[in-house]
């Protein structure tokens, strides 16, 4: 699997990654290297084989539905780099693209 | 004092228990070897020696009031700087957390306090639990105290040196494909990955949630076996915590391993070890042997694909993990004029090439038109490995094998080469995907005087007679735990 610099930006854009031109052109390979190895999976299982995503299955953890102390809305914020009047504060969204 | 740093956690806590020393002695011992020796060894990010103190008065206090206290309690312990500490920097060894500071504390933590075991400080790992030498910490790189020159393997490697350099008899660290058990066999110590899901991950800053684990690392497989005990079982916070009650993991140790089935797993003898641990692997086999064991030859066909299926599993759970790093709820921000150019310079600034390395792999597995022939695939293959490890139980107890292909490498020996150090992690793998336990225990050194780790698995939920296993080994071999050789840290002062 030999990826173009053009993939490494596509994904990077995905990851929200600035990458500068030297990571991508690292990656670029490193990356190609990598999936190349990775895609033995392809010939290891066919498709009658499930796949597991947990190994020990837990299904519909319930618990009852009732009030418990949690964290204040001051601690919650308390790690933001930006907050103001109690709410996170980031830059403009609307019209950034 | 400060022959205290040479004993077990056991051994402490009858001293304490017995009132021959208090906590607060048994914490600056500690503390002592710290300062006496980090600045070589780099095991510590952060050594917090007011909190350390005050908890230990605080436990000779109510010690003194008769107050009955847990079977650790005043015993100290290094804690991997990946569990959430209220109020204490909790950085993951990453840029991106540096100046994070958790408004709660992990559950292991909490656990850990209720014990009374008193956390002396914050280990160094790789950033965000991705590597096998510790070098991906953004921070500070940890020596490994049987040669200096050398990685103490990762990414719990400064857990692993604190307790091979007796700055700590126990530490806590975490193990998605490897992490506790690699370093443990680099740094000559004992290294327990439980079984996924019997330690909560609450409050654990997570890499690859299907895998992840919180384990012991000690000196002793008793004290691995106490240490689990404290931080074992079932939290309603974790939904994907075991909810029944932990199996008792020390009752049991000193049983001995007569009429005890050992596998040992063909494909992991085969090829790829270097022979200075193929010579200690084989010996213990022999003496497991000699203590009454049946050794039984089992097959793991499908494990020779469990690194293909790791690194496209852990990055893809990882790259979804990590977007949370995006400057707007903790750690690093880095100014933009809009928020998408804030959240990708952020990024770029706050993690290291190795974490961008895992995201990209991930994102790239996960995206549209990819998902089937990665991260699907590896699924199935996870499917594989599991089937091969029940039939390996139908013939057998535990399993056995090498920890890692070789000993402890050189600093900078394979950052170069991604997939070279990824190997590393060919023989730990497996087990994760299993979601079984697995430990290293060290069973002698090579040629060159490095430890060699021989790794122990058993089925799910079978820590016990995993343990049992490994005492009855370890008290047959008795392996010194002490670093020796031309270039390791010096011993602890009598």
């Amino acid at each position: 699997m030999a990826l173009s610099t053009d993939d490494v930006r596509h994904v990077a854009k995905l990851a929200r990654l600035a990458l500068s031109d030297d990571e991508v052109e690292g990656l670029r390979s490193q990356l190609s290297d990598i999936l190349a190895y990775a895609e033995q999976v392809s010939a290891a299982a066919t498709g009658d084989v499930p796949p597991t995503s947990h190994a020990y299955p837990l299904a519909n953890v319930f618990r009852e539905d009732v009030p418990r102390p949690s964290l204040s809305p001051q601690e919650a914020i308390s790690t933001a780099p930006e907050a103001e009047d109690g709410r996170f504060r980031v830059p403009k969204i609307v019209g950034a693209e | 004092m400060s022959e205290l740093a040479g004993r077990s956690a056991a051994e402490l806590a009858a001293l304490l228990a017995g009132g021959e020393v208090s906590a607060r002695e048994v914490t600056q011992a500690h503390l002592g070897r710290i300062r006496a020796t980090d600045e070589r060894v780099g095991a510590f990010l952060r050594v917090l020696d007011a909190d350390a103190l005050a908890h230990a008065d605080d436990i000779d206090r109510r010690r003194a009031a008769g107050e009955a206290l847990g079977p650790l309690a005043g015993v100290p312990l290094a804690l991997k700087d990946i569990l959430c500490t209220k109020g204490v920097e909790t950085t993951c060894a990453s840029k991106i957390l540096e100046t994070f500071r958790p408004p709660y504390d992990a559950t292991v933590v909490r656990r850990l306090r209720d014990a009374d075991v008193v956390v002396l400080g914050k280990t160094n790992m790789d950033e965000f639990a991705m590597g096998s030498s510790t070098e991906n910490s953004a921070f500070q790189r940890t020596a490994n105290p049987w040669d200096l020159g050398r990685v103490p393997g990762g990414s719990s490697g400064g857990s692993s040196a604190a307790v091979a350099a007796f700055q700590a008899p126990l530490a806590i660290g975490t193990d998605t494909g490897g992490s506790i058990r690699q370093p443990a066999a680099f740094c000559g110590v004992v290294g327990v990955k439980p079984t996924y899901g019997l330690v909560s991950r609450y409050g654990l800053i997570a890499f690859a949630s299907s895998l992840d684990q919180v384990g012991p690392f000690a000196r002793t497989v008793t004290d691995a076996a106490l240490l689990l005990g404290a931080i074992a079982g079932h939290d309603p916070l974790d939904s994907t915590s075991i909810p029944e009650a932990a199996p008792d993991v020390v009752g049991g140790l000193e049983r001995g391993v007569e009429g005890l089935r050992v596998g040992v797993v063909r494909e992991f003898m085969a090829e790829g070890m270097d022979p200075g641990v193929r010579a200690r692997v084989d010996e213990a086999l022999s003496r497991l042997e000699k203590l009454g064991a049946t050794l039984v030859d089992v097959s793991l066909p499908n494990a020779g694909y469990g690194i293909a299926a790791y690194y496209l599993i852990a990055p893809s759970e990882a790259s979804s993990n990590l977007s949370r790093y995006d400057g707007v709820r903790y750690g690093l921000r880095v100014p933009g004029e809009t928020t998408e150019e804030m959240m990708a310079r952020t990024r770029d600034a706050g993690f290291g090439p190795e974490v961008k390395r895992r995201i990209m792999i991930g994102t790239y597995a996960l995206s549209a038109g990819y998902y089937d022939a990665y991260y699907a695939q590896a699924q199935r293959v996870r499917t594989l490995i599991i089937r091969d490890f029940d039939q390996a139980y139908a013939q057998c107890d535990v399993l056995v094998g090498p920890t890692t292909p070789s000993t402890a490498f050189g600093f900078g020996d394979k950052t170069d080469d991604p997939l070279a150090m990824y190997l590393n992690d060919v023989y730990t793998v497996p087990s994760n995907l299993a979601g079984a336990p697995a430990m290293s225990l060290p069973v002698g050194l090579d040629e060159q005087g490095l430890p060699v780790g021989l790794q122990i698995m058993a089925p799910i939920l079978g820590e016990a007679v995993m343990l049992r296993a490994a005492r009855a080994l370890e008290a047959d071999l008795a392996f010194d735990p002490a670093p020796r050789g031309t270039n390791a840290l010096e011993g602890v002062q009598a």
